[in-house]
């Protein structure tokens, strides 16, 4: 009989906002040492936390997300114990009453409950030498949500997909930034191993996971040291282990017996946090269409393949991108391929950021338009793009610079076709002696002659037919 | 109408200090500082951080700390004249009701100094009984500003929870704990709240409610006031305290108050209510005075571990020690929901018969103590009997109302007696109406100067 594993994350996510969650500090990453704290965040004598509206704000739009009930009521709570990146000698956060319960998030053919989100702050870091230790308090109060999952995940493959699907989220709610090695994500899994059908068993909780590829090795490594603590009779005890990415093992931290009593309580310098129903449905209106509707609406109105729609959803800016260039062209088809292939293989060769870019979705837009009226051909239209995307200039700027312009004047093409005929009296004859194959020879001749600027379609008709036709 | 020297407040700190030990810094002014015509000189309580004194909160484990901010109510102290001269004795960390816990020694009562000043603002209370200032600031969490008024014979008010900013007040148990003040006439006193009242965006329990003109109206008398002797509190009070209650109630009665027995049925567990709640709250708000950033660090520790223990096991006095320790076990998982979860639910029924009672009364009278001054060593070495001086204050915290104390007359020890008076939420004016009534009927402040 096999072992089934059951698996849970909690997900701690920084909130994007300017200042921490209790004080005005700035949040920035990579500051010197000590240099975004004061008073509050230091944890002097009589100093008191003051609640970051918009860090509630960016919860409550993950929480909607998410399909989390918003809570109208929910209560800070003190987390005690001694640590010195822990300033106060407690964690703020919310316990018995988080700010979210419940919701679900779609991943793949399969729903993952979320029990809860809840708001707490950020603790310092640590710097250790080899004779002292250094306390850093830069990212002491910087505002984090929690999500906890249910324990729905029954691999480390679902588990690594799960956290995927749920930083896609917080990045296109704005939630958070997403960036892992900064430490803007970070994951803990609890994971156990039953018998299909049979009552949960016991759990080990692993910390400090801090990447897609860390957590689904985390997690197989505990099924198979689970799997092999109980095929041998053992018992697995309850406890807290530490990843270790560069062994790709888990390690016992602390077990039961051993963890720390917090002697949580509602924190009284905060009152009761009190969400009116009004706020949230404002909050509701900045929710961005999430990657799963897109998908569907991208399927259903612009007949674009599944696979299509999953790589311009991957990001929310790609997908904002595709979106507007799609509405510019007036042709989603074309704006979704050129998305696809072209931008996202610039984005990519060049490691720009969106942000960077210089081709705006209003300038493909028109590029694609250009295409569409025939006013320049594809082989020219992928120079136009390849140059607005050097040098940021308009599509019909360079189009006109450049003399791209293509041509679909009938007269013209066969004055030209007629010129390339003559010169080729030998592949003529070849061709009427029924070497078709070397159509496509004279059409490239005509296409050189007019230095790739001729309708294509154009020009492959004026040859059939001057070709076809009796002799001239 | 608060008044006095700068310079001659110094100079009878100097003079006295030695003596009552209210004071654990004084100012440097000694060359006298050109003072505007509205300036005054205050006390404050040192666990109020300031810029320009050290802040010990009686405590060895502050070291010489220094605060970068001043407390929201000593800013605006200073931006309306108020010159601060020293800061004042408490018991450590005001975890006390004598001063006899501060690190630094007690402080002695002007009236009799083998006598306490009570606490834990002792040193405050000292020093406007002693004319040492005109007024002072205190802190209270369970009375620490009412019980040592009464035992010097001195005006002492606790605010409504929430009417002063505790923004700077180092805290004790932080649902408890309001700034309050001294002052030998209640006048004094309403207006030095008025100065350090309203709301202030870095508390975020601080009252957006308006702050009402105390002083309007003050000497308008208590005729029609209807007046509530809290029945549960006085019936066991004997002896010269219950005379001397009795007498005050009649001053209300002759003035035209209608008085009758006020019921707060709840108020008889205050006091394991208050020292459930106020400690589990400390336990884990001393947590930040660890060693790490500033404050006392053991010069023999070595690892992290050492660190926290000799800091704290050096730095914190014994009755703090004991706070934490009943604190944490209140808060333990386990312990939680019998000591911490139903102390709360205790306090909720309290609030809750104390809204009922204000229903039927616009004020309630108790005595402020059920004894007066107590003797220096008396009580220092049984800690539930020091517990109980707060057995009339402590529900006013508890229940965020406002409370003050009054002087009443004297023991034949000629010790001062005090009358408490309670009032609604956010009520202090109807409450200085009260107290300045008494005063005037009274006038026991005049046997202070």
């Amino acid at each position: 009989m096999t072992w089934e594993a059951v698996i849970g994350l909690e997900v701690h996510a920084r909130l994007l906002t300017e200042s921490k969650l209790f004080c005005g500090c700035a949040t920035s990453f990579g500051a010197a040492p000590n240099t975004h704290v004061c008073p509050v965040c230091l944890a002097y004598p009589g100093a008191l936390p003051v609640l970051n509206r918009r860090a509630v704000e960016l919860a409550i739009r993950m929480a909607i997300a998410t399909d989390c009930e918003v809570q109208p009521r929910s209560v800070f709570a003190r987390k005690n114990y001694f640590y010195p990146d822990l300033p106060k000698g407690y964690q703020i956060s919310q316990f018995e009453r988080p700010i979210g319960t419940g919701g679900h998030v779609e991943n793949g053919g399969m729903t993952v409950r979320l029990t809860r989100i809840h708001i707490e702050e950020d603790a310092g870091k640590l710097m250790h030498e080899s004779d002292r230790s250094l306390v850093d308090l830069n990212r002491a109060g910087t505002p984090l949500i929690e999500i906890v999952s249910e324990p729905d995940l029954r691999s480390a493959s679902d588990a690594a997909a799960y956290f995927t699907r749920l930083r896609q989220i917080l990045m296109y709610t704005g939630a958070c930034d997403g960036n892992m090695e900064e430490g803007s994500l970070r994951c803990d899994a609890n994971v156990s191993l039953r018998r299909p059908g049979a009552p949960l068993g016991t759990r080990s909780e692993v910390k400090n996971v801090n990447s897609f590829r860390y957590l689904a090795r985390a997690i197989e490594f505990e099924i198979e040291r689970q799997t092999a603590i109980l095929e041998s009779g053992g018992k697995i005890v309850q406890e807290t282990r530490l990843f270790d990415p560069a062994a790709g093992e888990t390690r016992s931290m602390r077990t039961k017996e051993e963890s720390h009593d917090y002697r949580y309580f509602p924190d009284p310098d905060l009152l009761t946090l009190e969400i009116e129903q009004s706020w949230i449905e404002s909050i509701r209106g900045t929710v961005p269409l999430l990657p799963r509707q897109r998908i569907a609406r991208y399927q259903q109105d612009y007949a674009i393949s599944a696979g299509d729609a999953e790589v311009l959803t991957a990001d929310r800016g790609i997908a904002d991108f595709f979106e507007a260039t799609a509405a510019e062209a007036a042709n989603a088809k074309s704006a979704a391929n050129w998305v696809r292939n072209e931008v996202l293989r610039v984005l990519n060769d060049r490691k720009t950021e969106l942000a960077d870019y210089r081709v705006t979705p209003a300038m493909l837009g028109r590029l694609i338009r250009l295409i569409d009226s025939g006013a320049i051909g594809g082989k020219a239209a992928k120079e136009v793009f390849d140059e607005m995307s050097e040098s940021g200039d308009q599509p019909e700027t360079i189009v006109e610079k450049k003399g791209l312009s293509q041509v679909s004047d009938p007269a013209a093409i066969r004055d030209a076709a007629l010129l390339v005929l003559e010169r080729n009296p030998a592949q003529v004859e070849q061709y009427r002696a029924g070497k078709i194959q070397i159509f496509g020879f004279l059409v490239g001749q005509l296409m050189k002659e007019m230095r790739g600027r001729a309708n294509a379609e154009m020009a492959n008709q004026v040859i059939r037919e001057l070709l076809e036709s009796p002799r001239a | 109408m608060i008044s006095g020297s700068i310079d001659e407040s110094l100079r009878t700190i100097r003079e006295n200090d030695g003596r009552i030990h209210a004071f654990l810094h004084v100012a440097k002014h000694d060359v006298p500082a050109i003072q505007p015509a509205d300036s005054f000189p205050v006390a404050i309580k040192d666990n109020l951080v300031t810029t320009d004194m050290p802040t010990t909160c009686g405590s060895r484990i502050l070291g010489e700390f220094y605060s970068p901010f001043d407390a929201t109510a000593v800013a605006r102290l200073r931006a309306a004249g108020g010159v601060i001269v020293g800061k004042t004795n408490l018991d450590e960390f005001a975890m006390g009701s004598s001063t006899e816990h501060s690190a630094f020694g007690v402080t002695r009562n002007p009236w009799d100094d083998t006598r306490v000043a009570g606490g834990s603002s002792g040193g405050s209370a000292a020093a406007v009984a002693a004319g040492m200032v005109p007024v002072a600031l205190g802190s209270e969490t369970g009375g620490s500003v009412r019980q040592p008024a009464a035992f010097c014979g001195i005006v002492g008010v606790k605010p409504t929870y929430g009417r002063v900013s505790r923004n700077g007040l180092v805290a004790f148990a932080s649902s408890l704990d309001q700034i309050g003040v001294f002052s030998r006439r209640v006048a004094e006193s309403a207006e030095l709240l008025a100065i350090i009242a309203g709301h202030d965006p870095l508390d975020s329990t601080s009252s957006r409610v308006l702050v009402d003109d105390y002083r309007d109206g003050i000497d308008s008398g208590v005729s029609g006031l209807r007046v509530g002797i809290v029945g549960e509190a006085i019936r066991d009070l004997k002896g010269e305290v219950r005379a001397n209650f009795d007498a005050a109630v009649e001053v209300y009665r002759r003035g035209g108050a209608k008085v009758e027995t006020a019921h707060v049925p709840s108020i008889g567990y205050s006091i394991a209510v208050y020292y459930i709640i106020a400690n589990a709250e400390a336990s884990t708000n001393l947590s930040r005075f660890d060693g790490i950033r500033y404050g006392h660090r053991s010069a023999r520790a070595r690892t992290l571990g050492e660190i926290y223990f000799d800091s704290r096991g050096e730095g914190f006095g014994p009755e703090v020690k004991r706070r934490i320790m009943l604190g944490t076990f209140a808060l333990s998982s386990g312990y939680y929901d019998a000591y911490y979860g139903r102390a709360q639910k205790v306090r909720a029924k309290l609030r809750a018969d104390f809204a009922t009672a204000f229903k039927q009364f616009d004020i309630l009278l108790t005595p402020t103590t059920p004894e007066p001054a107590f003797r220096i060593g008396e009580k220092v070495s049984d800690p539930l009997s020091m517990y109980l001086s707060d057995i009339f204050t402590a529900p006013a915290n508890l229940a965020g109302i406002p409370a003050m104390a009054v002087p009443s007359g004297f023991s034949s020890e000629g010790l001062p007696l005090s009358l408490q008076i309670m009032a609604p939420h956010f009520q202090e004016k109807v409450m200085f109406r009260a107290a300045q009534f008494f005063e005037n009927e009274t006038a026991y402040w005049r046997a202070t100067t």
